[in-house]
């Protein structure tokens, strides 16, 4: 079977810390005012009976993904390897359908006028590092992989634990998988 | 006025889907008026409506160029076509309706207009030799038209991210709103008083129908999900409720309605205030569909 | 913060794109130091200056250009793994609000009117000035307030020069108390860093402790370690901390009553037979006396003082019992809080002793370090004068200078005048309580010096300004610290400094020439006397430079594996009650007295940590700025509601004594009590050089106009202070 990237989050572990959105900042010279990833801290009850889950959020690379289908020049594409859905900025006009198909608002327009957003950081997958946001957690709350590997970290958690996906009504197949 | 939300689109789409619409609207009232034989009496719907078309949409095409993030790369549009892309869909349509704008200019060229360039003249001469080609560049015309106003509400509601637009209704609703906007600027404009009466009739009945659509497409949403709900909330009860209930509904439907109405049963004088006001709620539901769409969210 | 929704984040990130141009033409200048073009990729293994954790870290630069900066595998602090601000710390080399080159003061002091000058010039003003004092009132007429390791060679060269007034903030604005506690109770510090065995605890209680929130990197990875292993957590705080969500039992404590919690706590253990008694039985010493006094603290009587459920109280007493001695009550560290402070922590190292955590396996273990000779320097002059910040040692128990008291003696001239000041990395102004004291203070100086990487609040009012290159620049003292395992880091230039600024050791060097104290300085520079170190310590000086680490031999670390059970107390064991305190005129177990409450209506004002942030020193970095730019004011919802003030709306908060802050937005929030608010520390800057964060959020350190003094040992207990909250009248951002 081809290889399915994938991302687990471990909600229990995260602090919300944001080293995630720091990492990927620098590993990707994402430009000042925009993020890649972003952390949610999900609030619910009144004080001081609470919940509160915290998330390290980014593109879910979707295996429907709506920015795919909805893209006019075939920019938005999904890579050969692993299922990741990433940006051709050469091919990209900008028209941001993507952006409005996006039910997670992962995307943005990155200031050279392309869309850009989260791309499991396939450039350090291809040799072999796990994505920088994952490598840089100081709670080692996420773990990366290849689900369609049954001997793979993420495939194991995700047999093992209570998880959920973002949106699943959206219909869109989310790859990034939040434990709690 | 409201919480800063994820706005991708601003001013640029909501002029872009009215002035298409419009323009939509135009295609198919001069296309039913040519395949009616009227060319022979009036210039205006057969020429001048789709000059004015070919204007209105190129202003439309303006609007959205200046939305591309990425200007220099507009031609990628036309390396590929993309089945599931509206937008691509969108892109392509525009080549089938500038030729079909000119040919309905062809069909009837005004006397003042006339020996000015020959070849235009000459294929003038030649479609009119032909009156089934006349009646079907007619027809294709509307055809055409009928299929860019649906494109202005699938754009929209092939976004299933965004509740609000998730509606079987948009596409129906643009329809009718190009429509009765197109026949709002006839009624406003045209020289020919047989072709102004005709309008704001036609208006009225786009206009009660359009009512319909509405309240069609905010009971569907209402029904549907609670993210369809709250979506639906946004213009019913929401930061966008004074606007959609001021301006579209009321001063752009209900007042100009009942205004026509009153006019075409000759109770008082017609008004220009009637179609202006038809024109910029038609306007102002684009933008407000667009803003709240954009700021509806699957929970 | 982190509570804002995506497209907030969004909407707002667009509003700051003018910002960002100006950073880039910042980032530029990152470059123009290198000199010659480079290319391709290289690495420096270093350690990190983002706090005092020193983490390992490697740099790497791509092109010439500074790109990343990553935890170092091998180093067993962050294993691998920097925390935020760490991961963040390429900003500090682009920060554009950087110092640039010495300054001169122009005007008046805190005018911020400067002239450049050359480092000559301005090392030479400072020589001359400290001579003129030296021959005036003595060389202990200089003090310095010195932050973090970089500190370390001015030290050497103010010990030179023969003053003893040299301190920081981080013993009486911080974690005095808690060592003082300790001290008492077991003879030894709980050290930095602590040496709490989170990653093997099967019960943790934090008190105040906002792990998550405060990034201390290793604390954090074996927080989230043991919460992924199933440990149970007890939090304590007024707010819904981090910390807390990951709590099983959550006890959302009226501020200032933690003492009354802790000693119900230990009644409970002891009441119902839990405690540790083998383990009291062998090394306690005074349990009868601790047990007669805690014994009319009842969970009902806390209740009364606490709000907490009498049966919680039990339930959570019985559940650190369950779990010992794998129970940690953990010290906390920013422990400066209501005046009491040494005693709530003897309270909780005496909680501890029950548990029988102590040395024991998920409770404190017992540090290790590598034997790294110091370098062997001319012994210094002897101060003819005693410290002038202890005067009679009114607090018997302070071991570490307190930065309050040098201020005390700079404003009053006793019991002798303090006339010149020097500060590095420090900025007083955000860090000691009443910043007006601090002004008068150094209102009375002959001589104000200020060695910082920013210009912060407390520069602006120097009379001379040292701009240091950051920790990606320049080399800095071994990091030798006691820990898990024994391991020694080194600190190396990653980049070369953008402008004129310079490495701490070479202004110190450069100041001891000037002042004739070359004797001090054998060497040339810092590579000489690091290698000097190493070798010294048997170490190979290339292995260091290369890894940026040597680790040395594992060794034990609780009195399981054989560590000898040793308590230096005068009693030679843990002492439940203390002679030595009863000696001095203090309570021998601690005892609760009920804090101070506020106006009718106020609310009091806590404030802390956020991730992203150290102190009011990150602010201005780029990056970390892009995480958080400002701070909020948290209010409880209902409470906000009740003032007719909504979620995002700008107020100014006053204090009791009428000093109003900037306007900061308030977070409605249900993760906090009614009765206090809360402020990230470190915002709301008011120095002008600062021009990013200026006027950014509210300071919380400029409405602490008040503190109460621990009477043990001079901390400044700073959460009581109140505020009310009024709109802004600027309302519209």
């Amino acid at each position: 079977m081809s290889s399915r990237y994938a991302m687990v989050i471990d909600t229990a572990k995260c602090v919300g810390c944001m080293d995630c959105v720091v990492a990927c900042k620098t590993e990707n010279n994402v430009p000042e005012g925009y993020n890649r990833d972003w952390i949610v801290q999900d609030v619910r009850g009144t004080w001081p009976t609470l919940h509160m889950e915290i998330r390290s959020e980014r593109c879910n690379q979707c295996d429907e993904p709506p920015c795919v289908e909805t893209c006019p020049t075939g920019a938005s594409h999904v890579h050969d390897r692993g299922g990741v859905v990433l940006v051709t900025k050469e091919l990209c006009v900008g028209c941001k359908a993507c952006i409005a198909a996006c039910p997670y608002d992962a995307r943005f327009i990155h200031p050279d006028g392309y869309a850009d957003k989260c791309t499991f950081c396939i450039h350090r997958v291809e040799q072999g590092l796990d994505p920088a946001c994952v490598a840089v957690c100081p709670t080692r709350c996420m773990t990366f992989g290849d689900i369609n590997d049954p001997n793979s970290q993420v495939a194991k958690l995700l047999t093992s634990r209570k998880w959920h996906t973002l949106k699943a009504e959206a219909g869109t197949k989310p790859s990034v998988y939040y434990l709690t | 006025m409201i919480d800063p939300v994820l706005h991708a689109w601003g001013w640029e789409i909501p002029v872009y889907l009215f002035l298409g619409g419009m323009v939509a609207g135009f295609m198919i009232i001069s296309g039913y008026f040519t395949l009616k034989g009227h060319h022979k009496h009036s210039d205006f719907s057969s020429f001048y409506l789709p000059h004015i078309s070919l204007f209105f949409l190129s202003a439309g095409m303006f609007a959205l160029f200046l939305d591309l993030e990425y200007k220099v790369h507009v031609w990628r549009f036309y390396t590929t076509f993309k089945f599931t892309s509206p937008m691509s869909w969108g892109a392509w349509i525009l080549l089938v309706v500038y030729p079909m704008l000119l040919l309905n200019t062809l069909v009837s060229i005004p006397k003042s207009f006339r020996n000015r360039i020959s070849i235009f003249d000459r294929i003038s001469d030649v479609i009119n030799r032909y009156p089934a080609l006349v009646k079907n560049i007619g027809a294709a015309n509307m055809v055409v038209g009928a299929v860019l106003g649906m494109y202005t509400g699938v754009l929209l509601s092939a976004l299933a991210a965004r509740p609000l637009w998730n509606s079987a209704m948009l596409w129906i609703l643009f329809l009718t709103s190009g429509l009765s906007s197109a026949a709002a600027l006839v009624h406003l404009i045209s020289p020919d008083k047989t072709e102004r009466e005709v309008s704001a009739k036609a208006d009225n009945g786009f206009l009660i129908f359009e009512l319909l659509v509405i309240v069609l497409f905010l009971v569907g949403l209402v029904t549907s999900t609670r993210a369809h709900k709250q979506a639906a909330d946004l213009l019913l009860t929401g930061p966008y409720a004074p606007v959609f209930w001021g301006f579209v509904i009321l001063a752009g439907i209900v007042l100009p309605l009942i205004i026509q109405l009153l006019a075409v049963n000759h109770k008082i004088r017609h008004t220009p205030v009637a179609p202006l006001f038809v024109i910029a709620g038609g306007l102002l539901l684009r933008f407000v569909i667009v803003a709240a769409g954009q700021a509806s969210v699957i929970p | 913060m982190t509570t804002l929704s995506r497209r907030k984040f969004l909407k707002i990130s667009g509003a700051t794109v003018a910002a960002s141009a100006v950073a880039t033409s910042g980032c530029s200048l990152g470059n123009s130091g290198a000199g010659t073009k480079e290319s391709g990729i290289r690495t420096v293994a270093t350690y990190c200056d983002l706090c005092f954790w020193k983490c390992g870290a490697i740099a790497t630069v791509k092109d010439g250009r500074l790109w990343k900066i990553e935890g170092n595998p091998l180093d067993p602090l962050s294993r691998g793994r920097l925390c935020p601000r760490g991961t963040g710390g390429v900003g500090a080399h682009f920060d554009p609000d950087r110092l640039r080159t010495p300054l001169l003061r122009r005007k008046n002091r805190g005018d911020e009117e400067w002239v450049a000058v050359t480092w000559d010039e301005a090392l030479g003003t400072i020589a001359e000035k400290m001579q003129k004092i030296k021959a005036e009132y003595g060389p202990e007429a200089i003090a310095l307030f010195s932050h973090g390791i970089g500190g370390n060679f001015l030290k050497h060269t103010l010990k030179a020069f023969g003053t003893p007034n040299i301190t920081a903030p981080s013993f009486a604005q911080c974690r005095g108390p808690r060592d003082v506690g300790f001290r008492l109770t077991f003879g030894e510090d709980v050290s930095s860093p602590e040496r709490t065995d989170i990653r093997n605890a099967k019960c943790l209680v934090l008190i105040g402790s906002h792990l998550g929130e405060n990034m201390h990197n290793t604390q954090v990875q074996e927080f989230a370690e043991a919460v992924g292993n199933g440990a149970s957590v007890i939090v304590v705080d007024p707010r819904f901390s981090v910390a807390a969500s990951k709590a099983k039992h959550y006890l959302p404590i009226k501020p200032g009553t933690d003492l009354a919690l802790i000693l119900a706590w230990m009644n409970v253990l002891v009441q119902e037979g839990l405690y540790d008694k083998d383990y009291v039985d062998q090394y306690g010493f005074g349990f009868d006396h601790f047990a007669a006094s805690i014994s009319t603290a009842t969970p009902e009587w806390a209740y009364i003082e606490t709000g907490i459920d009498p049966d919680v109280i039990r339930e959570t007493a019985r559940e650190m019992a369950r779990y010992r001695p794998a129970t940690l009550v953990h010290p906390g560290r920013h422990v400066t809080w209501y005046g009491d402070d040494a005693q709530r922590s003897r309270a909780i190292a005496l909680l501890n002793a029950l548990i029988g955590s102590w040395g024991r396996k998920g409770g404190f273990y017992t540090p290790q370090s590598m034997d790294v000779p110091a370098y062997p320097y001319p012994p210094y002059p002897k101060p003819l004068k005693e410290k002038v910040d202890n005067p009679g040692h009114r607090y018997p128990f302070a071991h570490e200078t307190i930065t309050t008291g040098i201020r005390e003696a700079t404003i009053t001239g006793m019991p002798y005048p303090i006339k010149g000041w020097f500060t590095y990395a420090t900025n007083l102004l955000h860090a000691l309580p009443n910043d007006q004291e601090t002004i008068r203070a150094m209102q009375n100086l002959d001589l104000m010096v200020v060695v910082d990487v920013i210009p912060s609040e407390t520069a602006g009012w120097a009379d001379v300004v040292l701009p240091e290159s950051v920790y990606l620049e320049r080399h800095d003292d071994l990091n030798v610290e006691w820990f898990r395992e024994p391991f020694v880091a080194i600190r190396q230039p990653v980049v070369a400094s953008p402008h004129d600024q310079k490495p701490g050791w070479w202004i110190a060097l450069q100041l001891a020439n000037k002042l004739g104290l070359e004797a001090y300085f054998p060497w040339k520079n810092a590579e000489e006397y690091l290698e000097k170190r190493v070798t010294a310590a048997g170490l190979s000086w290339d292995e260091l430079k290369e890894k940026g680490i040597i680790r040395g031999q594992h060794q034990p670390i609780y009195y399981s594996e054989g560590v000898p059970a040793e308590f230096p107390t005068p009693s030679g064991k843990i002492e439940f009650s203390s002679p030595q305190l009863a000696q001095a005129g203090f309570d021998p177990v601690p005892r609760y007295t009920r804090p101070t409450q506020g106006p009718e209506g106020s609310f009091r004002l806590l404030f802390g940590r956020a991730p992203v942030h150290s102190f009011s020193r990150t602010q201005s970095n780029p990056i970390l700025a892009d995480m958080m730019d400002t701070n909020e004011v948290w209010v409880n919802a209902n409470a906000a509601a009740r003032l007719d003030i909504a979620d995002g709306q700008y107020v100014r908060l006053r204090n009791q004594d009428g000093v109003v802050s900037n306007r900061v937005r308030v977070k409605a929030t249900e993760r906090i009590r009614p009765d206090c608010v809360y402020l990230v520390h470190g915002f709301g800057h008011t120095a002008r050089g600062l021009r990013r964060p200026f006027g950014k959020g509210a300071s919380d350190a400029q409405l602490v106009t008040r503190s109460a003094v621990d009477p043990l040992m001079g901390g400044t207990g700073m959460n009581v202070n109140f505020v009310t909250i009024e709109p802004a009248e600027d309302n519209h951002a």
